[in-house]
């Protein structure tokens, strides 16, 4: 789960981490208050969406005076930006950060991950920040500075130092640097994050050590013991579809294809991605029922998959272990039945109770085209598809 | 023989007295499993399934002398079962649950380092099928029946692919010698690498098949040892060539990456290492079938 940019400085200055005056807006009026209780004489106004890369899409605009904070509050509102995280379709812009600006002496990157190679928590660090830093890494790997944490210990004041002097702080900011790490350490650690970045972590000619940027996502599967992070959960930056199929308890993303596909666990259902496009398709959606798909949690995801109008036709492939091929049967006789759907389907079952499933497939009356295999699922549902020609609905969503 | 388990391996259940812990204890009991017992707290004493009841794992293993557990425990508390399990020396330990914090499992990997090489457990999964060595014994969810016994060793991070793995193979007279599920959250307890480790050294095992996926290194780690450590013929799929990058915030992860964690260039890898790489998951069970003729005739001409 992700969160904004405001939220991530609110926790984090929670744990120590030195922060610019700032407050959040939903309006120009409020935008202006926010300026005038932040005081002093210049202000960034910034969008908040679960991006980075804001600047450079036009998402940050310093102000000199009011009337500055309330056109630029006006033009960012109900804007909508894209960036290459939020990809071409972009997000609107529902709420604003207006912050004191502050004189920039250098900008740091600061990041700490999850690193799957290792199993623990990764602190990377660079002397040089802002938006380039992913081409700094690919261009010298050797100017990024990389320290694992011992889980059993935690990040140790020793390393946070070795850490800032090797970012060549000056010594009077080594340890407003050593807070700030360890603050963000531990941030990480009691929130669950999967990740905490600042950037830029910068240097002011004042002699302050700030987080100019942050952002923190969070571990989904540990949500449950954090009510303080997953109230902060924005719907709003969330696909509507996606949010849809985490409330019926399916994982679903959707892709630009046109066959729909229903499958039970991750794995199969790439796996049927793949072979869709091998036979020659494209696949619409990634949709992974899960273990236990009762019939209503079946025809919910037909829902979800019909909902998508450029899906053309329909592979339901449950290979059932944890699952029950006759649950799965029920559930597609009665989506058919409640939505029908005007596209070409094709129903593979396989494992846990696949000969009941496939009796009341039979035995429904419905005209339902079967498979046994993989081979035979794919290759049945894209001749389906261009017999059907490319123009066809999708019928009642 | 086979790997990890056989028809000799007394066995567990943590959350013995659950749902799952029932339907699959059924399963697994029909199945050939010794299931010795289980653990629910606060219900020993009680008896489930005509097996005892204990409230902690080491009475478990005191009075039943078991070897192995196989956890369903819910997510929140799993962790914590894990540990338990290997604080009391169970040498095998196979955790099924999904959905297990990843900080939780940072710290179970943590644990185990406790203690001394010699008796530090085995942890399987999480989020796994678990393990089954076909015709002697099976310690997970997967329906037994799809499985054939035989000689291809069998490794994979999804469930279902591995299901789909040895029910095309049995179709073609395939059998496998163990299948493990190692399960797909970012942290588990054994790699891809630990199992072909097992696998080269298990006499009854000719091939191998590793069903991968996108994301993490584990795979080109595999490939990489394959190629440096193992005789035996590896075959190597993974899923997701047709994913799309996953949306992520801020540049960390994109800092961290190394090459070899998207599908292409783990297909990549693999196939520069000597793997015979399954083009398409409906070619899994061919693929194995071809590997072991090519070997048998190897055998037959003397090589």
């Amino acid at each position: 789960m992700d969160i904004h940019e405001y939220q991530a400085k609110e926790l984090l200055a929670g744990f120590g981490v030195a922060i610019p005056r700032g407050g959040v807006a939903y309006s120009p009026e409020q935008a202006v208050y926010r300026a005038s209780e932040i005081g002093g004489a210049r202000w960034a106004v910034k969008a908040q969406i679960h991006s980075g890369a804001r600047g450079k899409a036009g998402g940050i605009k310093l102000c000199s005076n009011e009337d500055e904070v309330r056109q630029a509050a006006k033009a960012l509102l109900g804007k909508r930006l894209v960036t290459h995280q939020t990809g071409p379709e972009g997000r609107t812009v529902h709420r604003l950060y207006v912050e004191a600006a502050v004189p920039i002496e250098r900008e740091i990157y600061l990041g700490f991950v999850l690193d799957r190679k290792s199993e623990r928590t990764m602190i990377v660090a660079s002397a040089q920040g802002g938006m380039e830093i992913e081409e700094i890494s690919e261009r010298s790997p050797e100017a990024i500075i990389r320290s694992v944490v011992e889980p059993a210990v935690g990040l140790t004041s020793f390393q946070a130092r070795e850490i800032a002097f090797a970012l060549g702080l000056e010594p009077a900011q080594v340890t407003r640097a050593v807070t700030t790490l360890l603050g963000c350490y531990r941030a990480f650690r009691d929130l669950d994050a999967t990740m905490v970045e600042i950037n830029p972590l910068v240097t002011t000619t004042d002699g302050q050590l700030l987080a100019l940027d942050c952002k923190m996502t969070f571990d989904d599967n540990a949500l449950f013991r954090r009510p303080n992070v997953s109230e902060l959960r924005d719907y709003a930056e969330e696909d509507p579809r996606e949010s849809q199929a985490a409330e019926y308890g399916i994982n679903y993303v959707a892709l630009d294809g046109e066959i729909g596909c229903i499958v039970n666990g991750a794995g199969l259902a790439m796996g049927t991605m793949d072979l869709i496009q091998h036979a020659g398709s494209s696949p619409a959606n990634f949709l992974d029922v899960g273990g236990g798909a009762s019939p209503e949690k079946v025809c919910n995801a037909f829902r979800l998959v019909l909902a998508d109008p450029k899906v053309k036709a329909i592979l339901v492939n449950i290979f059932a272990g944890i699952n029950r091929c006759d649950w799965v049967a029920q559930g597609v006789v009665n989506a058919v039945r409640e939505l029908q759907p005007a596209v070409p389907l094709v129903v593979r079952l396989a494992g846990t109770n696949v000969e009941e499933g496939r009796k009341i497939l039979r035995e429904s009356g419905l005209e339902l085209v079967t498979a046994d295999t993989l081979t035979e699922a794919a290759e049945k549902v894209v001749a389906g598809l261009k017999a059907s020609g490319s123009t066809a609905g999708n019928g009642k969503p | 023989m086979s790997i990890l388990i056989d028809e000799r391996t007394r066995a567990i259940i943590q959350g013995f007295t659950g749902d799952k812990g029932t339907f699959h204890g059924k399963e697994m009991l029909a199945y050939g499993t010794q299931l010795v017992g289980g653990v629910t707290p606060g219900k020993g004493g009680k008896r489930h399934l005509d097996r005892p009841v204990f409230n902690t794992v080491k009475e478990a293993v005191k009075e039943t002398g078991a070897e192995a557990t196989i956890i369903f425990v819910p997510a929140a508390f799993c962790a914590d079962s894990i540990m338990e399990a290997a604080d009391a020396g169970v040498r095998l330990i196979c955790a099924i649950t999904d959905g297990i914090p990843a900080q939780d499992m940072m710290m179970v990997k943590r644990y185990l380092w406790r203690y001394p090489k010699e008796r530090r457990s085995t942890v399987i999964g999480p989020n796994c099928a678990g393990i089954i060595s076909p015709g002697k014994t099976m310690l997970g969810i997967m329906p037994g029946h799809i499985y054939q016994r035989g000689t291809v060793g069998l490794v994979t991070r999804s469930g279902t692919l591995g299901y789909e793995a040895a029910s095309q193979m049995k179709a073609l007279g395939v059998g496998v010698s163990t299948s493990i599920g190692i399960g797909g959250d970012p942290i588990n307890g054994s790699s891809f690498v630990d199992m072909l480790k097992l696998f080269e050294e298990d006499p009854e095992t000719q091939a191998v098949m590793m069903i991968g996926e996108i994301g993490g290194p584990q795979e080109t780690e595999a490939a990489l040892f394959a190629k440096a450590n193992m005789k035996k013929p590896v075959i190597g799929y993974v899923a997701g060539l047709t994913a799309p990058k996953g949306r992520r915030m801020g540049h960390a992860g994109a800092i961290i990456r190394a090459f070899g964690e998207s599908a292409a260039e783990k297909v990549e890898i693999m196939r520069g290492a000597g793997l015979t790489v399954v083009p398409s998951p409906a070619d899994l069970g061919a693929t194995a079938r071809r590997v072991l003729d090519s070997l048998s005739k190897r055998v037959a001409v003397g090589t």
